[in-house]
């Protein structure tokens, strides 16, 4: 690693861009936007090389982002996996991901605030601060609220130390909306802002699959049919939650997948210990009710 | 006289692009590093303010340079150095210590010589920048 310079750089060459967006296409479904938005900091940032190395100025683009979309949409998951990605781009040091919420920033007392985000910021510093529920920071009903210093020391920073730190703010779209509204500086100094959106039917089907197979379970034929069935239901009610359904769902579904085999676990082979089949989907009550007609919430 | 305590002393002052290298040696050896300043600097006086809590858990350089450059600007006539706290059983202490900053101007240490029973000669030595009240030194 090269300690004197600030920034190493261009972490890989043009091929080691295109693995690395080749890996994102398959850990991450859907979220073309996102996909679309990386590629572009991609190419930026080796553009910057190739033109550092023809003596062009190169001046460091801001990669301060806030991710916005429904609830389930991936945006914990992408943040999670931009401070190592933009590690591999030699945009960011350490490529460490420090997430934090309100509790973390704001105190409790007068003169608690700026040391605790101050030291936050610190611990950030060469990595990603992600600021999950950033709409939070600010409570508009109690005007001696904390929440705006800790902005005002966050705005500091992202000012002041752009090579040292990236933020990433995250939260329901709506409520940002309304947080950027009382401080437009923030939003203003936040060159990415990016919309997640709802996944389709057949992403939330890939995504299924793409949990199962950690966990070691699969679909079978019937399953996978049933479990088509069961989003569509699902997508309609109240409440749904993305991809944070679908694992919901799948939990559900292996809790009755292993209270079908229960008492003749001693027979189970491997295959039928790892085979969700169509009646542990079916049992489900967001079916069930949709059958009835009637609308239950989950 | 120029004050010569902790690694480095002997050197040329470190340059910043040298202490963050320092500090990036101690970061990559999970040390909590910690700022602390004096004005008085005799060698007995171990243990010096300190400025801020040390700082855990970070993981690149900067977070201590902008707290450096805190302190220089808070301090800018005192002696401040970084330390490095090794947490790892059987270690337990500081690894590392050095000097970051010094005043333009250090007038050195006075000799003392102390009568003692029996006409035996014992010796000590002060800062002569302590003659003066804390905070007014340097």
């Amino acid at each position: 690693m090269n300690e004197a310079s600030d920034r190493p750089d261009g972490g890989v060459g043009e091929q080691g861009v295109i693995a690395l967006l080749a890996d994102l296409d398959r850990a991450l479904i859907g979220l073309a936007p996102v996909k679309l938005r990386i590629r572009d900091v991609a190419a930026l940032l080796l553009v910057d090389s190739a033109r550092k190395a023809q003596g062009l100025p190169v001046a460091a683009p801001g990669l301060n982002m806030c991710f916005t979309g429904n609830p389930g949409t991936g945006k914990t998951t992408v943040a999670m996996q931009m401070a190592s990605i933009l590690h591999r781009l030699g945009y960011v040091r350490k490529g460490h991901l420090v997430a934090v919420t309100r509790d973390d920033l704001v105190g409790q007392y007068i003169g608690h605030t700026a040391p605790k985000t101050r030291e936050v910021l610190k611990r950030a510093m060469g990595g990603v601060l992600f600021i999950d529920e950033a709409y939070t920071l600010v409570r508009p009903e109690n005007e001696r609220d904390y929440g705006q210093e800790a902005i005002e020391i966050l705005l500091h920073a992202m000012e002041n130390q752009r090579d040292d730190l990236v933020v990433i703010l995250a939260g329901y779209k709506d409520r940002m909306t309304g947080f950027f509204e009382s401080n437009p500086g923030l939003s203003s100094r936040i060159a990415h802002h990016i919309d997640f959106p709802d996944y389709s039917g057949g992403e939330l089907m890939q995504i299924a699959d793409l949990m199962l197979e950690p966990m070691g379970y699969r679909f079978d034929a019937g399953a996978r049919a049933a479990f088509a069935q069961y989003l569509q239901a699902r997508m309609q009610q109240p409440h749904f939650a993305n991809a944070r359904s679908v694992r919901n769902a799948l939990d559900r579904a292996r809790l009755r997948h292993a209270s079908r085999l229960f008492g003749q676990i001693a027979g189970a082979d491997r295959d039928t210990l790892s085979t969700i089949s169509a009646q542990d989907i079916l049992a489900s009550r967001v079916l069930q009710a949709a059958q009835k007609g009637v609308r239950e919430p989950c | 006289m120029r004050v010569t305590q902790g690694a480095f002393s002997f050197l040329p002052d470190l340059t910043d692009q040298q202490i963050k290298a320092q500090v990036e040696y101690c970061l990559r050896n999970n040390w909590a590093v910690s700022l602390e300043y004096t004005d008085d600097i005799h060698p007995r006086n171990t243990y010096w303010e300190m400025f801020g809590m040390p700082m855990f858990d970070l993981r690149d350089a900067a977070g201590v340079m902008s707290e450096l450059s805190a302190c220089r600007k808070t301090y800018p006539k005192h002696y401040i150095r970084v330390n490095a706290f090794d947490s790892t059983r059987g270690w337990e202490t500081i690894r590392l210590s050095f000097l970051v900053n010094r005043p333009a101007d250090e007038p050195g240490f006075r000799l003392r010589r102390i009568e003692s029973e029996g006409r035996v000669q014992r010796y000590s030595i002060e800062p002569y920048a302590t003659d003066k009240p804390a905070g007014r030194r340097y």
